[in-house]
Formats: structure tokens, sequence, C-alpha cells
């Protein structure tokens, strides 16, 4: 009885060792983690695809996965600074505050695209440490996952060897999807786009699709009909395909835009779970490129 | 550019830090390769300037070329400057300096009583600012607030509320871990208490301009006491977490005892979850002990003259509360709607003495309850309409000094059996995250038979560091 009761705690705190507790902010990194841990990886995403991720609530649930989590992935570049330090700081882990292993940040691993050289809120919200939308671009997913590999296997040796082999299996069919992806988006090259949202800098910059302009008159402002109209005349000449807004983005002004400027509206998924198509990282992408082709016939 | 005449700098301070025996030869190479470096980064520049003009006269739009422009500038320097980037790094003194920001408040009021005489009759004064503020414009209290990591443990945040008349209130001043371990927190110093929902949000995260009329009956508006607190969050998926509080007994229902050890204490539990991805909830149930000693309280006796009356004895308190929140998939940029409510019941017993037949004394005890459930509709993109709902009862409230004959009830009009109501609605319209204006009206019944209508023009902007708010 003794015995089987010891096999018992045994199996218990093998089953609570096993891996790695990871609370992912949002489901771009969620997904990755998922790709690198597999399944030594207790993933859990705060956010869902179709959530604007600058306006999350500080739900209880969110505490109390963070209060379990061995690691915490975010973007940082200040994405996420109007809940993430009210859930860690309640949450009672130490693991996960700032500065430790279990604490961290994808923005800090790639290049950062429109940080601004004045910090003013006259400016709207800008970021301070840059344009935080960095799961745009397929090239930053490597980057990130390359250095979260390795802060995975610092966390969890016992199965580190197992992350870097899942990691390099992503890696080559990252690198072979994102040849196909840029083949297929040849077309796109200098087109030019109206965005609603500065929400895809990383996108343009990795297929260099030229944005003429933004619908909101400042990050995070939403724009009057006035606005709209003034935006409308100024970008005429350029031509521009499309307007582009992400599914969380308010769909007024885009489809206000669309219609009188006589050109689509394309609503992109932004990240993991952002549309029906987009289930994991590689459909994400294939969703986002189908989306932007097509508009573009 | 910046980077060259930095680095630039740097040098020079090296060159002047050199011992002035230093060889001339030394200098001489330091010199020309400065000058190389600037040649060499002269002709960068210029080759950016050209790539600059290039790309402005390609598209129409001056910003976007220069993103462009900058875009390429990080690139191709980004490399090769690296290391002069991390070795011309300023080590500033002030890069330690605390998160800051300020929150300014104000409003025009236009109130049909007499802000002065505001009273919740049937409920002991709290000696809180309950009233709803001056009449016209005026200046709310402006908040500056501080908060810093203090060191890989600790946290401290300073919240100093500076009152429109002049003088510095310390609202919150306290320390809390970050994270102790095991799901333990603890937070010491002046801070709001966390039992209900609403105590621990500062007023500009209100949803209406003023506090419910059961936290202003019951805890003076809110309860901020200096004291200890002791939280555990459970190893749960469901949000489930414990804590308790002792303090001094500074505010209502506390007296300030002058007494060692301790005067007031709290315990709390919350639970909360998630339905789907777009509801989340939490509810609470806390219970507040005070024995305050020599609670004061001014009132007008029979004759017309001010009578002081003081209480000693226990006070306690359960609150009940929950707050529901909704938005579609969990996105609350376009939709969303709060609902949240809370019940209190409070009980007092002791003695209660009145000047007004002179340091009279006899048994009193109270046992009264109060609610309010209101709800937040964001009906488009930075517009919300709310509707509130108060009522008190006041109860049974047992007056030895009546009872025996000593003195009447017209010797306490404040505690006149009255049951106070108040009916509220508000528009607010947000353009940004640090920016709010609110429109309010209410048809508030804190006085027996002095119906008040009350409408608020209110603005509330925060300045500096972005601050996180809880749910």
């Amino acid at each position: 009885m003794k015995r089987l009761f010891f096999l018992f705690l045994m199996t218990l705190s093998l089953a609570a060792h096993a891996g790695l507790k990871v609370f992912a902010t949002v489901p771009e990194w969620g997904a990755l983690t998922r790709e690198i841990g597999g399944k030594h990886a207790d993933v859990f995403t705060a956010t869902g695809g179709l959530q604007d991720p600058h306006h999350v609530e500080a739900r209880p649930s969110l505490i109390a996965r963070a209060r379990n989590a061995d690691l915490v992935i975010s973007t940082g570049a200040e994405l996420e600074v109007g809940w993430l330090p009210i859930i860690l700081r309640n949450s009672g882990n130490p693991r996960v505050q700032p500065g430790q292993p279990g604490n961290f940040e994808a923005a800090r691993t790639v290049r950062m695209l429109e940080v601004p050289t004045r910090l003013d809120r006259a400016d709207g919200d800008v970021h301070a440490g840059g344009n935080p939308h960095i799961q745009n671009d397929p090239r930053n997913i490597l980057k990130v996952g390359e250095a979260l590999t390795a802060r995975m296997a610092q966390l969890d040796a016992a199965n580190a060897a197992e992350y870097q082999a899942n990691f390099k299996n992503f890696t080559e069919r990252w690198k072979a999807a994102i040849v196909k992806w840029e083949a297929s988006a040849a077309p796109l090259r200098g087109m030019h786009v109206v965005t609603q949202h500065k929400a895809f800098p990383y996108l343009y910059d990795w297929l260099g699709i030229i944005e003429v302009a933004t619908l909101e008159p400042k990050p995070g402002v939403e724009p009057a009909v006035s606005y709209l109209a003034q935006v409308m005349a100024d970008v005429a000449t350029q031509k521009p395909r499309m307007v582009i807004r992400a599914a969380w983005n308010s769909p007024q002004p885009a489809e206000w835009f669309s219609e009188h400027a006589h050109i689509p509206a394309v609503v992109l998924p932004f990240t993991v779970g952002g549309s029906d198509q987009a289930k994991d990282l590689f459909s994400f992408f294939d969703a986002t490129l189908a989306q932007l082709l097509r508009a573009n016939k | 550019m910046h980077r060259a005449s930095l680095s630039m700098l740097a040098a020079c301070g090296v060159l002047a830090s050199l011992p002035a025996q230093a060889a001339d030869n030394d200098l001489k190479a330091l010199r020309e390769e400065i000058a190389q470096m600037r040649q060499a980064y002269e002709q960068r520049i210029n080759a950016l300037e050209a790539r600059l003009i290039k790309a402005e006269s390609k598209t129409d739009n001056a910003d976007n070329a220069q993103t462009v422009a900058q875009q390429t500038a990080v690139q191709q320097n980004s490399d090769q400057q690296n290391t002069v980037q991390q070795a011309a790094a300023p080590t500033q003194s002030n890069s330690f300096n605390p998160e800051m920001s300020m929150i300014l408040q104000g409003s025009y009021n236009n109130l049909k009583q007499d802000p002065n005489a505001y009273q919740i009759t049937g409920f002991v004064p709290t000696l809180g600012e309950v009233s709803p503020g001056a009449r016209g414009f005026s200046l709310g209290e402006s908040e500056l607030v501080l908060s810093a990591n203090i060191d890989p443990n600790w946290r401290g945040t300073a919240i100093l509320a500076l009152a429109p008349e002049g003088g510095v209130e310390m609202e919150n001043a306290y320390f809390e871990s970050l994270g102790l371990g095991n799901g333990f927190s603890v937070k010491g110093g002046r801070f709001f208490s966390s039992i209900g929902y609403l105590n621990q949000q500062h007023s500009h995260a209100w949803d209406f301009a003023d506090a419910p009329l059961a936290y202003k009956a019951f805890l003076g508006n809110q309860l901020g006491d200096d004291g200890v607190q002791v939280r555990w969050l459970a190893p749960t998926d469901l949000f489930l977490e414990f804590g308790a509080e002792v303090g001094r007994g500074r505010t209502f229902p506390g007296a300030d005892n002058n007494k060692n050890g301790v005067s007031q204490g709290a315990v709390f539990a919350h639970l909360g979850g998630d339905v789907g991805i777009s509801n989340a909830w939490r509810v609470g149930l806390s219970w507040l002990g005070s024995s305050p000693k020599d609670r004061s309280f001014d009132d007008t006796d029979s004759t017309g003259a001010t009578a002081s009356n003081s209480f000693s004895g226990k006070s306690r308190m359960w609150i009940a509360d929950g707050v529901w929140k909704w938005s579609p998939n969990g996105n609350s940029t376009v939709h969303n709607f709060k609902l949240q409510g809370e019940y209190f019941k409070r009980r007092e017993d002791g003695t209660l003495a009145s000047s007004a037949c002179g340091a009279c004394a006899a048994d009193y005890n109270s046992d009264q309850s109060g609610w309010y459930v209101q709800g937040a509709y964001q009906f488009m993109p930075h517009w919300r309409v709310g509707l509130r709902h108060d009522a008190l009862k006041s109860g049974t409230v047992a007056i030895g000094l009546v009872n025996s004959g000593m003195l009447g009830f017209a010797d306490f009009p404040q505690l006149a059996a009255h049951d106070p109501k108040r009916n509220t609605a508000m528009l607010d319209y947000s353009p940004s995250e640090f920016t709010r204006f609110r429109l309010q009206f209410a048809r508030d019944d804190s006085g027996i038979g002095a119906t008040d209508n009350q409408l608020f023009l209110q603005y509330i902007f925060s300045l500096g560091a972005h601050g996180a708010h809880a749910f």
C-alpha cells in the first residue's frame, strides 16, 4: 500500500515537472511554442486571434494561469503594457517576473521598424521600442524561434535536445515555405496600399509593399469621415490597389474607404486564429497571401 | 549622424583623459584615425542622403520616404555600428527614475441642493469627502503616481493626491512583493483595501464620476488603511484568491484609536474565470471588522444647537461583490459591456455618547445594508453609456439614549430612519486611452426630504507612463 502511494506521488510529481508550462500573451507565440515544445510544452494562450492586442483585460483567469507558468512569452515593445504587468504582479510567481529566465520578450530578438525618433503622445499610441507587430514577417518568426528554443532548453534541460530537434525540423519546413510564399507574392512587390492601423509594416517590409497612407490619423485614433475623405483625395494619384485592416480593427473606416475609393477592402488575419483559415503559423501566412493575391487580381 | 558625433565625443573624452606626457605620435595616430572615421561617416551619410532624395522623388508621400530611408539607414549601419553604439551608450544617472504619471481631473457641477449640506440620512457620517463637490467649475483631485521596482524582489508605489484647495495627501504609499513564490504576495504601507470590487480602483478608473452610495455610507468613499496585506493564489486554473489585511483603523469605520496592536482587519476571497472567450467574471466575499473608540460626528440636537456624538464599540461588515465583462471574441475595441454589483451589510454594537445631555452614554446598535448595480456599454469605439442604481436601507438603529428617554429622536436628525436611493446615467467619450470626457446625471435621494438633481461634466486626463488597469 505504502509503495503504491509513493508510486502515485512520484507519477504526480513527474507529471507536474515534465516539460514546461508556457503562458503566451498572443496566439503567434503560443503556436510557435507548440512547434518547438511539441508534447513537452503545455501552452496557454491568453488572447484570441480576433482580439485587439492593445486592449486586453487583465482577466482573473489569466492571473490564475500565470501563477503556475514556467515561462511567460510576450511580444514586448510595450504591446502588453496595459495588462501584462498587472497579471505578473498578481500572480505571486517569481519565475516569470521581468528579468527572470522565465520571462521572454520576442521583440528583443528582431530588428524593429518604425522606431520613433521622438516620443510624444501627440503622435498617438506610439511604442518607444518601435512597431510591435513583428509576427507578420516570417523571417522574424525564425529569429524569435531560435532565441525561444535556447530559452526553453535552458529552463527545461531534460528536454533540451528535443526542443532543438523540433526547431530544426520547423526551420527546414519554414524556410521552404518562405521560398514558396516569396515566389507567389512576387506580383505584390511595389504595390501601393492603404492601411487602417499601422499593423503590417513588417509584412510590407518583407513583400516590398508600399503603404501610401493609413486611415487612422494617429495610431489608435479612430478616423472621422472627413479625415477619410481627405486621405482618399491625398492618395488618389498614387492609385492604391486595396485598403487593408486587421481582423480586430473596427470595420467601418476600411469599408467606407473601399466603397468610396472603389478598391477592395481586405481583412488580414494578423495572427494565428485571425481567420478561419489561419489555424497555425503556416496557414496564417498562406491565408494572408491568399487574401492579398485575390484582391490584387 | 548623431551616432558619429557621439562616438567622436567619446573619443575626445578618451583623449582628454590621456596623461599629458602621452607620446605625440600616439595622439597623431588617434587624430588620423578619427579623421578617417569622420570621412567614412560623411561618405556614408552623403550616400544615404542621395538615396533619400531618390526615394523622395519616387513617392510623393514624404513621410513614407523618410521611414524607408530611416529603415535603410538602420539596416546599413546597424552591423558596423553595433560596437560603436555600445561604447558610446550614455550612462545617465536618471535612467533609474521611477515611472511617473499624473492624473488631471476636473468638472462642472450643477447641483440643485447645497452640497455643503449634503448628508446620507439614516447613516452615521463617515467624515470622508462624500459630498458631490462644489457647484460650478471645480478642479478635482490631481494624482501624482510614482512607481518602480525597488530591487528584484520588491516594487514600490506612491500616489499623492493634490487637493485643489492646496495641500498634499498621501493617498497610497506601499511596497509589494514581486512574487514570493507558491502564489503568495505581500503588501505593506498605505494602500486601498482589497475588500469589495470597486474599493481597490482609483477614482479615475471608475465608470461613474462618483462612488456608489454604499461606498460613501459604509466606507467614507474608499477604505485606505495603514497596514499589511497577505494574499495567496490557489494553484488552480480557476482564479481563486484568499487574502487578509490588518491595520490601524485610520479612517472610517475605524477611528484612529491611540492603541497598540491591530484595530481593523479584513479577510476576503475572490473567485473568477471565463465563459468562452467573450465572457469573464469575478465574484468576491469580504469581511471587515473594526473596533473604533470615540468615533465622533456632529449633529444638530432638538434645540438647534450642535451636539457632538461619539461611538465606541465594534463595527462588522460583509461585502458580496460580482463583476461580469463581455466583449465579442474578447475584442473590447468596438463593443463591450460591463456589469457590476455589490451588497453591503453592517452591524455596529457599542455605546453612543452625546454632548446634548452632558457626557451621557448608553447602548447603541445598528443593522444596516446597501447595494448598487451598474452597467456600462460601449456602443461604438470610444463611446460608452452607463446606468447605475443605488439603494441603502437604514434598517434598525437602537439608540439607548433615546430608548431610556434621556434624549429624543429629534436629537439625532442624521440618524432618522430613511432609505436613500439614487439613479444615475452617464455618457462618456474617450478619444484615446489617456483622455476621457463624461456627462453624468443623477437623481439623488440621499438626504431626507431633499431630492437632489446632479449634473456633472467631467474630464480625466492621464499624463506620462502608461498605466495598467486591474480587471
